[in-house]
C-alpha cells in the first residue's frame, strides 16, 4: 500500500516479469538484441539515480524481485506476464517455473499468469491444458510477434488463436493479455495495428482483453477500438515512465484513455524489471494534467485508486481491504465517457 | 594513367557526401512523417571514386533493433533510389546496421530484390498500403494540429463550428503549410475554399461528427508526436553523440527539451 496526503492506494502491478536475459541463456543475436532494446527503454525512459547496471538488468531472481515490489515498491499484489522468446533464449526469456514457484510459494502477493503460442496447434492445446491443471492461471499473456519456425508473428483472429480463446473460456482462463509487437505475417501490413483484437475481443465477449502499453505505438488504434468493446482493457505498462521524460506526452495518453475508455478500465503496470513500481508509484500519485490543457479534466485521487490497483484486483478477484474500495464510475459501457469534462471549447 | 587525372576525372563526375545527404533528406520515415536525415538515422555517407563514377555507400541506424523490419526496409530501399537517381553514381551500397533482420535486408538491397524478393513468404504483394496508412495519418495530425491551434487561440469557438473552417480561414505558418503538404500527397484539394476537417477522401463530416472526429484526429496527433520523440529519444541513448544529427521536433516538444525553438506554449491562451 502507499500513503500519501491522508490518502491509501492499493496497488497492483499488473505487468511483471521474471527474465534471464544472461549471455549464457542468449540463444543467438536476437537474444541479445531483445535485452539491449529494454536496457535502452530504461535508460532512456528512467531518472538517473533509477539506472541499474548492465549486469543487474540481465538477471533479477526471485529474491530481488520481491525486495523491489514488495519492500521498496508499496506493491500489494502484483502479477506475472511471461514472454517466453524461446527463439532468443534457450530457456526461455521469462523464467516461467521460477515465477510460477514464488506466485505459489506467495499467493497473497503474486499471481501468476501462463503464455501459449497458438502456431503450436493440436499438441499445444493438450500443452495448455496439462499446465492450466497444474497452475490454474485466470490469464495468459501473448506476445504476437514471438518468432516460431518461419513465422515471425501471428494475429489473433486467426483460426488457431480462436481456437486457442475457445480453450481458455472452457479452462476459465478470462483475461487475454496482449502485447503486439513488430513483426507479422503479412509485412504488407502495420504490425502493430490492434483490429484483431477487435474481431476477437467481439467474438470472445466473456473474455476480458488487456492490451498492454495501451496499443502503443498505435495509441489513436488502440483507444477507437476499445471504445467500442466494452471488454477491452488499456494496460499502462511501458506507458506510465513518460510521465519523467516526456510528462506532456503522459498527459495527454492518460487524458486521451479517460475519455475513450473510463477510468474503469486501465491498469498500472511497472513493466517490472524494465522499471521498478517505488518511483513510478510516488511520481503517479503526484502527477497532474498541466494546466494548459483544457482539452482533459484534472486526474481525480479516485481515478488513480482505481488505475493504480483496484482495477486489476477487480479483474483478478483480489481481496482489496474494504475501506480502500469505490464504487465503478456510473458511465457508459462504450463511447467517448464524460465529454464534457474533456471540451477543449467548453472549458473557456 | 595519373594519379592527379584519376582525382580529377572523380572530382568532375562524382557526387559529394553532402549531395547524397541533401537527396537522402527526400527519403521519409514512413511512420513518424518526418525525414531520415532529420532523426539522426543515417549513419555515415562515403564516396569513393572509380573511372566509372562514384561508389556511394550510406549506412543506417535505427532506434532499437526491433524497429519494424516493413518500416526499416522502406527507409533503406528509398535510400537506395534517391541516392541512384543523382548523376555521376555507378553504384549504390545502403546497409540498415544492428537490426535484428540487417542480414536479410542488406542482402535483398545489394541484390535489388524488391520487397518480395527480400522478404519472401512474409511478402504478400507490396508495402505501397502500408505507406497510405501513414500518408492518411500523417494527414490527420496535421489537420487537428491547424484546427485544435485555432481552438486555443479562440476558446469562444465551440468544437462543433471547426467542421466549417476552411483552408483560407487558418493563419499562415508552419502548421497550415505541413497541412497542405499532406493535403497534396493524398490529393486533396488545397484551395482557401476547402474545408480542413475531412476525411482520407475529403468528405466533411456533418455537425453531429464533427467533435468526435476531432478527438480521434486529436488521438493520431498525439501517438505521431509522442512516437517521434521517442524514437529520437531511443536513438540518442543506444547511439552516443547520435542527437548532434538530428533535427528538432516542435511538435510534441516537452520543456526538457531545451533546444526547441518554437515555443509551443504561447499559443494556449485562457480565458
Amino acid at each position: 500500500m502507499y500513503s500519501k496526503d491522508g490518502e491509501n492506494y492499493f496497488i497492483v502491478d499488473a505487468h511483471v516479469a521474471l527474465w534471464d536475459a544472461r549471455p549464457e541463456n542468449q540463444r543467438n543475436i536476437q537474444g541479445k538484441q531483445f535485452i539491449d532494446c529494454f536496457y535502452d527503454y530504461h535508460r532512456n525512459l528512467g531518472p538517473d539515480e533509477e539506472h541499474w547496471s548492465y549486469e543487474e538488468f540481465l538477471y533479477q531472481g526471485g529474491e530481488r524481485l520481491m525486495k523491489d515490489l514488495f519492500v521498496d515498491g508499496y506493491v500489494d499484489h502484483a502479477i506475472f506476464q511471461p514472454a517466453y522468446l524461446g527463439a532468443f533464449y534457450k530457456n526461455g526469456f521469462a523464467q516461467v517455473e521460477e515465477a510460477y514457484g514464488l506466485a505459489a510459494a506467495n499467493p497473497d502477493k503474486l499471481t501468476y499468469n501462463h503464455c501459449y503460442d497458438p502456431r503450436q496447434g493440436e499438441a499445444g492445446l493438450d500443452r495448455l491444458r496439462a499446465d492450466h491443471e497444474k497452475m490454474k492461471f485466470k490469464g495468459v499473456k501473448l506476445y504476437t510477434a514471438e518468432w516460431h519456425g518461419d513465422s515471425r508473428g501471428y494475429k489473433l483472429s486467426d483460426p488457431w488463436s480462436y481456437r486457442y480463446f475457445e480453450e481458455c473460456r472452457k479452462l476459465g482462463i478470462k483475461n487475454i493479455h496482449i502485447h503486439k509487437g513488430p513483426t507479422v505475417r503479412p509485412l504488407d501490413r502495420d504490425a502493430f495495428d490492434v483490429a484483431d483484437v477487435d474481431h476477437a475481443a467481439s467474438d470472445f465477449n466473456d473474455l476480458n482483453f488487456v492490451v498492454e502499453h495501451v496499443g502503443l505505438p498505435r495509441l489513436e488504434d488502440f483507444c477507437w477500438i476499445a471504445t467500442q468493446e466494452p471488454n477491452v482493457h488499456g494496460g499502462l505498462a511501458v506507458a506510465v515512465p513518460f510521465m519523467h521524460t516526456r510528462p506532456r506526452y503522459f498527459a495527454q495518453i492518460i487524458g486521451e484513455l479517460i475519455y475513450w475508455i473510463g477510468e474503469d478500465r486501465i491498469q498500472f503496470s511497472s513493466d517490472y524489471a524494465i522499471w521498478s513500481p517505488r518511483w513510478l508509484i510516488e511520481r503517479f500519485v503526484d502527477f497532474q494534467i498541466p494546466e494548459d490543457m483544457t482539452e482533459y479534466a484534472p486526474l481525480t485521487v479516485n481515478q488513480k485508486k482505481k488505475i493504480l490497483g483496484l482495477n486489476a484486483a477487480k479483474m483478478y478477484d483480489i481481496p482489496v481491504p474494504a475501506e480502500l474500495q469505490l464504487p465503478g464510475a456510473d458511465e457508459t459501457a462504450t463511447g467517448p465517457r464524460q465529454p464534457e469534462r474533456a471540451d477543449l471549447a467548453g472549458a473557456a | 594513367m595519373t594519379a592527379a587525372l584519376t582525382d580529377r576525372t572523380v572530382r568532375d563526375v562524382a557526387v559529394t557526401a553532402e549531395e547524397v545527404r541533401r537527396a537522402l533528406g527526400a527519403v521519409l520515415d514512413p511512420e513518424l512523417d518526418e525525414p531520415i536525415t532529420d532523426l539522426g538515422f543515417v549513419r555515415s555517407v562515403e564516396i569513393s571514386g572509380s573511372l566509372a563514377g562514384a561508389v556511394a555507400t550510406v549506412h543506417l541506424r535505427l532506434p532499437t533493433s526491433f524497429c519494424s523490419p516493413n518500416f526499416a526496409y522502406l527507409m533503406a530501399s528509398d535510400s537506395k533510389d534517391v541516392i541512384s537517381a543523382l548523376p555521376g553514381v555507378a553504384k549504390v551500397v545502403v546497409e540498415l546496421d544492428d537490426h535484428h533482420d540487417s542480414p536479410l535486408i542488406n542482402a535483398g538491397l545489394a541484390a535489388d530484390a524488391g520487397y518480395r524478393g527480400t522478404f519472401r513468404h512474409e511478402a504478400d504483394d507490396s508495402l505501397e498500403e502500408l505507406r497510405w496508412t501513414f500518408r492518411r495519418k500523417a494527414h490527420t495530425a496535421a489537420m487537428e494540429r491547424c484546427l485544435t491551434e485555432l481552438l486555443r487561440a479562440d476558446p469562444t469557438l465551440p468544437e462543433e463550428n471547426v467542421g466549417t473552417v476552411r483552408l483560407g480561414d487558418l493563419p499562415a505558418g508552419r502548421t497550415k503549410a505541413a497541412l497542405v503538404r499532406r493535403r497534396m500527397a493524398l490529393g486533396l484539394p488545397t484551395e482557401p475554399a476547402a474545408v480542413v476537417l475531412v476525411d482520407h477522401d475529403g468528405r466533411p463530416y456533418p455537425p453531429d461528427e464533427v467533435p468526435m472526429a476531432l478527438r480521434r484526429a486529436r488521438s493520431t496527433r498525439i501517438s505521431i508526436d509522442g512516437n517521434a520523440h521517442f524514437c529520437r529519444g531511443l536513438l540518442r541513448t543506444r547511439y552516443a553523440g547520435s542527437g548532434a544529427d538530428q533535427t528538432d521536433r516542435p511538435e510534441g516538444a516537452e520543456p526538457a527539451d531545451h533546444h526547441h525553438v518554437l515555443p509551443f506554449t504561447v499559443k494556449e491562451i485562457h480565458p
